[in-house]
């Protein structure tokens, strides 16, 4: 038996983040992961030689940069380069780019209707301005409104001036944003079809929900928020697929003196009179700390590797609540060479970007309706990328890695548990409507990695697949996430606390949730407080 | 497959070939997605040829809107806050329009062809805006931009230069005043106005005749000192002239995301053009009430001291708070002083009330730091008699 100060349990982003400012702060941590290999939902794997792939989150725009800075990410070997747009594949032929670079931008929309051109303007500053407001909140614990603690009662007001700041008009703005549908919002301001699909990406992925369904407004500020070299809203690769930057972290924390065990999968946390004692692995290894952090998802935390007998039952009940659906799958396939897109020529500078195959709202709620009942979108929204049009270090030179988002694929089908076969069926889905763009897409496959929710469960542990660790509804959002009453990452039980994205504020390569969740442990300790709040400067 | 044209970074204007070969510099920026001249041989040569002879310069990339139809005067008169009722075809009014909380969205050029034929020239798009507005109204709405070609040829020596290319009896022709000539062998519109202060046209036609144009003038205008411009040359005439822009004096209301940032035409020293009298315009109720509670900018032409443009600088009051900043700034070669235009808080700037700027110049890499007093000029910096005159005055 092992004795550390704290001990973190899932070494994801989160779990690594956490661990490392723990580690930072002096103390004695131990990460445990189940996993022979550090990364959660953010690692590179080769599974074809010579390929890696970034198996499961893709792009990288949400880490913040006051992590990246303070934990000296760049140092340890992490590098993000910034892409701008993507296209939109048309049924007729025809593609919407959408650059990064105004006028351009203006011009490809006024292609479609010159009128969204003009449009996009007032479209833009309206999400900025909401972007504005929710991003000083991503780095702070959000206020108990029913607390009348000083802290919260201050931050309370912080939340409010901020609010207040936006002007009379904005005020307004912000309620129905908050509970509009990303389809209704769009509406307020295109007409084209293809514009209105090309936007409306951000506000369903990951999320069970349609383009019509209220509350995905919401979701496309939560891929918005995020930003490249102060570029806000962009996204970028990081050098060498999504696991660079849980390898950085991994080096940092190991630079503070943590220690990190593979292949060490938590049984239980450890509870006597109400106080954590420790963690038991699956293989019958006990370590002993006073402070247990789980990374993992609520469901998973509260359910599989707590007693329920040593929680209060309205936790029991809320993590039986929890909303974390399993909506989206995965592939990633290695490319005998550059795919070729009919509708537009190669090395089109946007072919860099996200690339998608649905050109209207309509045919976006309809691949939700598919999921509704039990079955993967017949017509999905694919968010795919090629990085290696810019990444040099993760296929032979001239070959390429794909990586495939699918959205929408549930983690039950309506005829029961995922078979081989299922899955194979959804991959030919998926590759069917890419060829349909790309005419020597399908000979060009030498390997595919395929992953619906239950691969995703299985192997990274995310409940059914969800990659935010729960829905970014309303109801479990901000003072509601996880649960009502326990958002300052304190779970119920005296030194047990939670740091994954089913805390405040959510899911995406973002490590604002593992270090919040730090800051709220060294103040518990009263240890100086090191973990930076929102230093944003705009 | 090639690379569509309209996926380049800039297109080219319709002059592109002739702006590439006279420009020397190879100092180019991008307008509106088209390459577009800041400098063709030197700024003061360019900017004496506004103020002494004449200066051309390619208006292609700037906004145009045709508005034609039964209700095109009720709609356009709705748009914007000056009246239009009384325009008459052959007439331009300069003009604002806001939002409807009263926060100017751009400001530009209304011409009235015809009494159901209308074009709006600005600087930033609006045709969402223009739609919007056109609700319950029979208009047609078109954007010209690209159909129209424009070129202001602007200073002393223009009115002579045209009509030696054949605009015969353009020295009638009023400030604000537009009629249709032949001129270089080309049939076009053109419009005594533009944005130096001085006496200046602006002339538009069909952008397939743009290089004939473009030569005729430059041939007519080979006695009389014509020579390209670039933006700037035009941008120290249009502050001598006192004349804001939009993105760089002030925030189109569209494009706002911060609190404050928007401003009224009040706000912008234009409440002139802010018609009351006319019952019902976009922003009346709110530019209304902020006349009677007060307005909470003031925008200010500056005398700034000493010699060093206050680019960028903060306005402070005599308490050392700063006020404001300035938007723009230049030496003006014609006043002979240091300009500048500022946007400050009410109640600062009413009079000379002991405004100064920080302005930070740098000399042999060393930056240096002055406090110039502010002395805040009613109209004008620059106000040449010739540009009112009518007939034009020969030069």
């Amino acid at each position: 038996m092992q004795r550390y100060d704290a001990i973190v349990i899932g070494a994801g982003h989160n779990g690594l983040t956490n661990a490392a400012y723990l580690a930072k702060s002096g103390l004695r941590v131990l990460l445990l992961e189940k996993n022979p290999y550090v990364g959660g939902a953010a690692v590179s794997r080769e599974l074809h030689p010579g390929w890696t792939y970034s198996n499961c989150s893709y792009v990288c725009s949400l880490l913040r940069p006051e992590i990246y800075r303070d934990l000296e990410l760049a140092r340890h070997g992490l590098q993000v380069i910034g892409y701008e747009g993507g296209i939109t594949f048309m049924r007729n032929g025809d593609y919407f780019g959408n650059y990064s670079d105004a006028e351009r931008h203006h011009r490809e929309m006024s292609r479609h209707s010159r009128r969204d051109a003009d449009a996009y303007e007032r479209y833009a500053s309206d999400v900025m301005r909401q972007t504005r407001l929710i991003r000083p909140f991503l780095m702070r614990t959000p206020a108990d409104p029913t607390s009348l603690k000083r802290r919260d009662v201050m931050e309370l007001i912080y939340m409010l001036r901020k609010y207040w700041g936006l002007g009379e008009h904005a005020l307004y703005d912000t309620l129905r944003f908050w509970t509009m549908s990303i389809g209704e919002f769009l509406d307020e301001y295109f007409e084209s079809a293809v514009i209105k699909a090309h936007f409306a990406g951000g506000g369903i992925i990951g999320t069970g929900l349609g383009v019509y369904s209220p509350g995905t407004a919401y979701v496309l500020l939560h891929h918005y928020m995020g930003e490249v070299d102060g570029s806000i809203g962009a996204w970028g690769f990081a050098r060498g697929g999504m696991g660079a930057i849980t390898r950085a972290m991994a080096g940092a924390l190991r630079s503070y003196g943590g220690e990190i065990r593979t292949d060490a999968e938590a049984r239980q946390i450890l509870v006597k009179n109400g106080r954590v004692q420790g963690v038991a692995l699956a293989n019958g290894d006990e370590f002993h700390a006073d402070v247990v952090v789980s990374n993992l998802d609520p469901k998973r935390t509260f359910l599989k590797i707590m007693d329920e007998k040593d929680l209060p039952p309205d936790v029991v009940r809320r993590a039986r609540n929890f909303k974390i659906r399993g909506s989206s799958g995965k592939l990633n396939i290695a490319l005998d060479g550059m795919p070729t897109f009919t509708a537009v020529p190669e090395r089109h500078p946007l072919l860099v970007a996200d690339l998608h195959f649905i050109d209207s709202l309509e045919r976006m709620e309809r691949a939700y309706d598919d999921w509704k009942y039990g079955r993967w979108s017949r017509d999905p929204y694919l968010d795919m990328l090629i990085p290696t049009q810019v990444d040099p270090t993760m296929a032979p030179p001239g070959k390429h890695m794909m990586t495939v988002f699918v959205q929408y694929c549930p983690a039950k089908l309506a005829g029961g548990d995922w078979t081989p076969a299922d899955r194979d069926a959804f991959a030919r889905t998926c590759v069917d409507q890419i060829s349909e763009y790309s005419p020597n897409f399908k000979d060009l496959i030498l390997h595919m990695e395929v992953r619906t929710p239950l691969e995703l469960e299985n192997e990274v542990g995310l409940t059914e697949g969800n990659i935010f660790q729960g829905e970014l509804t309303m109801d479990q959002l901000l003072f509601n996430r996880p649960f009502p009453g326990y958002a300052q990452y304190r779970g119920p039980v005296t030194g047990m606390y939670m740091c994954g994205s089913g805390t405040h504020p959510g899911g995406g390569v973002m490590a604002a949730p593992g270090a919040n969740a730090a800051r709220e442990i060294l103040m518990d300790l009263r240890r100086p407080p090191i973990v930076p709040g929102d230093t944003s400067d705009d | 497959m090639i690379m569509p044209l309209r996926d380049r970074r800039l297109l080219e204007t319709p002059l592109h070939t002739r702006l590439a070969a006279a420009c020397e510099t190879q100092q180019w920026y991008a307008w509106k997605g088209f390459a577009a001249v800041q400098c063709f041989t030197t700024v003061l040569q360019e900017y004496f040829a506004i103020r002494n002879s004449a200066g051309l310069f390619d208006l292609f990339p700037m906004t145009k809107y045709r508005i034609q139809g039964r209700d095109s005067r009720a709609y356009l008169n709705r748009l914007v806050t000056r009246d239009l009722s009384a325009l008459k075809p052959g007439r331009v009014s300069y003009c604002v329009w806001c939002n409807d909380a009263g926060q100017v969205l751009d400001d530009g050029t209304v011409f009235c062809l015809g009494e159901e034929d209308w074009r709006l020239c600005s600087q930033e798009r609006h045709l969402d805006w223009l739609l919007w507005s056109a609700q319950g109204f029979d208009v047609r709405i078109h954007e010209e931009t690209t159909e129209l070609a424009g070129l202001a040829i602007q200073g002393p020596t223009s009115c002579r230069i045209l009509r030696n290319a054949g605009a015969a009896g353009l020295e009638q022709l009023p400030p604000f005043q537009h009629a249709a000539f032949t001129c270089a062998g080309v049939s076009m519109l053109i419009s005594r106005t533009g944005f130096t202060g001085d006496l200046g046209y602006e002339i538009w036609f069909d952008p397939a005749r743009a290089l004939a144009v473009w030569d005729g003038l430059l041939e007519a205008g080979n006695n009389h000192g014509l020579r390209p411009i670039g933006s700037q040359a035009l941008d120290i005439a249009r502050i001598e002239a006192g004349f804001i822009q939009a993105g760089v004096d002030f925030m189109p209301a569209e494009q706002v995301v911060r609190p404050d940032r928007a401003r009224s035409p009040f706000e912008l020293g234009l409440g002139r053009f802010v018609d009351f009298r006319k019952p019902g315009f976009n922003g009346r109720r709110a530019l209304q009430a902020e006349q009677q509670r007060g307005s909470r900018h003031r925008l200010l032409l500056l005398d700034v001291e000493g010699s060093h443009p206050a680019r960028d600088a903060f306005i402070y009051n005599r308490a050392r708070q700063v006020v404001g900043t300035v938007t723009s700034a230049t030496w003006s070669p014609s006043a002979k002083a240091n300009i500048a235009i500022a946007s400050v808080r009410t109640p600062w700037g009413r009079d000379n009330d002991g405004l100064w700027a920080e302005v930070y110049y740098r000399r042999e890499l060393q930056w240096e730091k002055v406090r110039a007093c502010c002395r805040v000029v009613k109209g004008p910096f620059f106000d040449p008699p010739r540009k009112k005159a009518t007939p034009a005055l020969d030069f």
